[in-house]
C-alpha cells in the first residue's frame, strides 16, 4: 500500500482523508457490505441502499421493518428483519425472499456458507437451507445469540446461553456441545476450523480448539465485543470493545493462550467497528469518536481515513479484492476510499 | 426549532415499565388501558410469548423470559438475555415508539429484568428502567402471598402496586390485604382500583430508578391521604377510603423491609465499604435497597439503590439550609439478618 509510510513520525499522522468520496445515504446504515464493487449499505430499518462507485445510492425495499441482521458471500446480501423474512440482495438489487417465519418472529442472526447454504435463526429455533435441498431446523437450548458456518463441510455453529452447538445438518450425529456459561451472542470460525470464538455478552471472548475442546478467555475489555474479524491469512482475530484494537495472535497450535493480545491504534475513543484488509496484514478501525484509521499491523503504522466527527462509526467493510473501503456513520454519513 | 443534537440524559433514553402480577390480576386490562386512553403517545409492548393475548398495539413483540447467570461469580446475578436482544432489535425502531411496557408474566421474577438495566450496556445507555408495576388481585393477593412466592416477590419489587377489583371484597377484607402488602413493602404507592381504572400518570413515567428522583424515603402509607388529594380525574369508586392504614400489623414470616435512620454524620468510606459486603453477602436476600446518606464533611447528599448485589449511587445535590441531614436506608427482602445489618449500619456513624 503505498500510502503507509512506515518511517512517518507518529505525532503527524499521515492521511487520505483527501481521496476519500463522501456517498449521501437516504437513511443511516447499520452496516456495510460489498457485492463486488457495489457497496451495500443496510438501513436499520426497510431498506438496503446499492451505491456502484459515487453514484446515487439506490434504495432496495428489502422489509417490512428493523433489518437485525445481515451476512453476505460477496455475490448476494442476506439480511433478516423483524418482519419474519429473510431475503437475498444481488448486486443487479433483485430481491428474492428465502424464507418467512410462520409465526413471524423475528430473525435474529443469519450466516452464509460459501457453498450457498444459508442459515438463519428465529428464537430458539436455527435453520439451514443448503442448496437444492429441504430448511432443516435445530431447536437451541435457549435463544440463538449468532451463527457462522464451519469453513469446511457443512457444518453450523449455534451461539447460544452457556455455550455453543456445532450442527452436522446434513448428518444424524448428535450435535456436539461446547460449554461455557454465560451468553454467547457473535461466533466465529478461524480459517483453518481449528479455533471457534464467541463474543459473549460480557465484556469477554471465549474460545475453544477444537481439536480437544480447549478453552481460550480473552478478557480485559472495558466494554462488549460487537465487531470482530480475522487478519489476512487468519494470523489474528481483531477485535472491537477497547479503545484500541485488540488482535489475538492465532497463528501457534495453541492460539492466544498464555500469550497477550498486540494492542494497535490507541485513541481517547473506544473501537465501535473493526474490518480487516482480505489481503494484506491491514485493518481498518472505526472509533466512537467518528475517527477511522487504517492500521498497519506489523509495526503499528497508521493512516486516518476519517477525522474525529463527534458522530460514531457505525459500519466498515473491504471489497473481496482490497481495493476499496466504505463506511458509515450513526448519524447517516457515509464514504468511500478507492485505493 | 432547533437541528443541534440533543444532549444524552436520562430524558432521552426510552423509559420501560414493568407491568407484573397474577395471572387474572388484571394485568392485560392496565395494558389496554395504557394503549387505548387518548395520550398521544406509542408504545412497544413486550408480551410474553404464552401470556395473554388480545392485546390492541402496533407494536408487540412476543419475549421467552429467557434468564441467564453472569459470568461474574455473583448467582443472583441473573439477566434476561432476551430483552437485550429485543431492546437492541426495538432501538433500530426509534422514533416509532415513546415508550416501552414490558409484561411479565405471573411466575415471573422482576430482579432479572431490572438487573438487566443495571449490567446491560447497551441497554442502560438506550433505555432506562421507569418503575415496576404490580398488579394484585385483591380478593386473591391474600392466598397468593401464602403459597406463591412469586406473588411476594413481585409485591416485594413493585414501585407501584395496583391493587385492583376492590369491588369484589369487604372492607375487612380490603384493610387485611392492604396490611399483608405493608408488611412486605410500605414504600410503593398503592393505588386501590376496580378495573385498573388507575389514572395512567400514577404507573407511567415515576422515575423510580432514576438516582435523582430519590427524594424521600418514607412509607407510602403516611402520605397516603394526600396521594389521592392531587388531581386527576378519575372515578376511583372505592369507599373505604378513610380507615386505618397502618393500624393492622401484619408480620411477613419470610419476607420484610427494614428502615435505618440516623442524624449523626456518617463516614462515606465505613459505610460504602460495609455497603458492599452487605450485597455480596446477602445480596441474594435483599430484593432491593435505597439510601439517602449525609456523609461526614461532605456538603451534598449521596443517593444510592440497589437490586440484590448490583448498586448504584451518586452525589445528588448540596444538603438545602436548614434541612436536617439525616440518613435514611431502607432493605426489602427475604429473611433480612434485621440485627446484622442494625449493628453494621450503626458502626459506619462517623466517630
Amino acid at each position: 500500500m503505498a500510502g503507509l509510510d512506515p518511517s512517518a513520525p507518529a505525532a503527524s499522522i499521515a492521511s487520505v482523508t483527501d481521496r476519500v468520496s463522501a456517498l449521501s445515504l437516504p437513511q443511516p446504515a447499520a452496516s456495510v457490505h460489498f457485492l463486488g464493487t457495489i457497496a451495500a449499505f443496510v438501513g436499520s430499518e426497510d431498506n438496503v441502499m446499492l451505491v456502484d462507485g459515487t453514484a446515487e445510492a439506490r434504495t432496495i425495499a428489502a422489509h417490512g421493518g428493523g433489518i437485525l441482521c445481515a451476512a453476505t458471500d460477496g455475490k448476494r446480501l442476506v439480511t433478516g428483519g423483524d418482519d419474519g423474512r429473510v431475503v437475498a440482495i444481488d448486486r443487479r438489487g433483485e430481491v428474492a425472499e428465502l424464507a418467512a417465519d410462520a409465526k413471524r418472529r423475528w430473525i435474529d442472526s443469519v450466516a452464509l456458507h460459501p457453498d450457498g447454504a444459508v442459515a438463519w435463526s428465529a428464537g430458539k429455533t436455527a435453520f439451514v437451507r443448503a442448496p437444492k435441498q429441504e430448511v432443516k431446523s435445530f431447536e437451541a437450548p435457549s435463544t440463538v445469540g449468532g451463527l457462522a458456518f464451519a469453513p469446511k463441510g457443512l457444518r453450523l455453529a449455534i451461539a447460544h446461553y452457556n455455550g455453543v452447538t456445532l450442527w452436522f445438518p446434513n448428518m444424524a450425529a448428535k450435535p456436539e456441545f461446547l460449554e461455557w456459561k454465560g451468553s454467547h451472542l457473535g461466533v466465529a470460525f478461524s480459517a483453518d476450523n481449528r479455533f471457534l470464538v464467541t463474543a459473549m455478552h460480557e465484556a469477554a471472548l471465549h474460545g475453544w480448539r477444537l481439536a480437544d475442546n480447549k478453552h481460550m478467555r480473552m478478557t480485559g475489555y472495558p466494554g462488549r465485543v460487537r465487531s470482530m474479524d480475522w487478519t489476512a491469512g487468519g494470523k489474528f482475530l481483531a477485535t472491537s470493545g477497547a479503545d484500541t484494537v485488540i488482535l489475538w495472535p492465532f497463528a501457534s497450535k495453541d492460539g492466544p493462550m498464555g500469550k497477550e493480545p498486540l494492542m494497535l491504534a490507541p485513541l481517547k475513543a473506544r473501537v465501535n467497528v473493526v474490518a480487516c484488509h482480505p489481503k494484506e496484514e491491514i485493518l481498518a478501525a472505526g472509533y466512537s469518536d467518528g475517527t477511522i484509521l487504517m492500521v498497519r499491523i506489523t509495526d503499528g503504522g497508521e493512516l486516518l481515513v476519517r477525522r474525529k466527527a463527534g458522530d460514531a462509526v457505525a459500519a466498515l467493510a473491504w471489497s473481496a479484492d482490497g481495493s476499496r473501503l466504505a463506511f458509515a456513520s450513526e448519524g447517516g454519513e457515509a464514504g468511500l476510499l478507492v485505493l | 426549532m432547533s437541528a443541534a443534537p440533543a444532549p444524552s440524559s436520562a430524558s432521552d433514553k426510552i423509559p420501560v415499565t414493568v407491568l407484573t402480577g397474577y395471572l387474572g390480576a388484571g394485568k392485560t386490562t392496565l395494558l389496554n388501558r395504557i394503549l387505548s386512553e387518548n395520550h398521544g403517545k406509542k408504545y412497544a409492548v413486550i408480551v410474553n410469548e404464552f401470556g395473554e393475548i388480545g392485546i390492541d398495539n402496533d407494536l408487540v413483540i412476543g419475549a421467552d423470559e429467557e434468564v441467564f447467570e453472569m459470568n461474574n461469580g455473583c448467582v443472583c446475578c441473573t439477566v434476561r438475555g432476551d430483552l437485550v436482544r429485543i431492546m437492541e432489535g426495538l432501538m433500530k425502531r426509534r422514533g416509532k415508539f415513546d415508550a416501552i411496557i414490558l409484561e411479565t408474566t405471573g411466575l415471573a421474577d422482576p430482579a432479572p429484568v431490572a438487573q438487566t438495566f443495571f449490567v446491560d450496556e447497551d441497554v442502560q445507555t438506550k433505555a432506562r428502567l421507569d418503575a415496576v408495576v404490580t398488579v394484585a388481585d385483591a380478593k386473591w393477593l391474600s392466598e397468593r402471598l401464602k403459597d406463591a412466592p412469586e406473588a411476594k416477590n413481585q409485591i416485594a419489587f413493585a414501585d407501584v402496586i395496583v391493587l385492583n377489583k376492590t369491588d369484589l371484597v369487604s372492607a375487612s377484607e380490603l384493610a387485611e390485604v392492604e396490611a399483608r402488602i405493608r408488611a412486605i413493602n410500605p414504600y410503593a404507592k398503592l393505588h386501590r382500583t376496580e378495573r385498573c381504572q388507575v389514572a395512567l400518570a400514577d404507573v407511567l413515567e415515576r422515575n423510580a430508578f432514576d438516582l435523582d428522583r430519590i427524594l424521600d424515603i418514607e412509607p407510602d402509607f403516611l402520605e397516603a391521604g394526600d396521594d389521592h388529594d392531587h388531581d386527576h380525574d378519575h372515578d376511583h369508586g372505592h369507599h373505604h377510603h378513610d380507615h386505618g392504614h397502618g393500624l393492622k400489623h401484619y408480620h411477613d414470616e419470610d419476607m420484610q423491609s427494614l428502615s435505618l435512620r440516623t442524624d449523626q454524620p456518617v463516614d462515606a468510606d465505613k459505610f460504602m465499604t460495609w455497603l458492599q459486603d452487605l450485597v455480596a453477602r446477602d445480596g441474594a436476600r435483599i430484593l432491593r435497597s435505597k439510601g439517602i446518606l449525609a456523609f461526614k464533611d461532605d456538603d451534598e447528599r449521596y443517593v444510592f439503590q440497589g437490586v440484590h448485589m448490583m448498586l448504584e449511587g451518586d452525589h445528588q445535590r448540596k444538603w438545602n439550609d436548614g434541612e436536617a441531614r439525616e440518613s435514611r436506608v431502607v432493605f426489602i427482602g427475604r429473611d433480612l439478618p434485621e440485627q446484622a445489618i442494625r449493628d453494621g449500619f450503626a458502626k459506619c456513624v462517623a466517630a
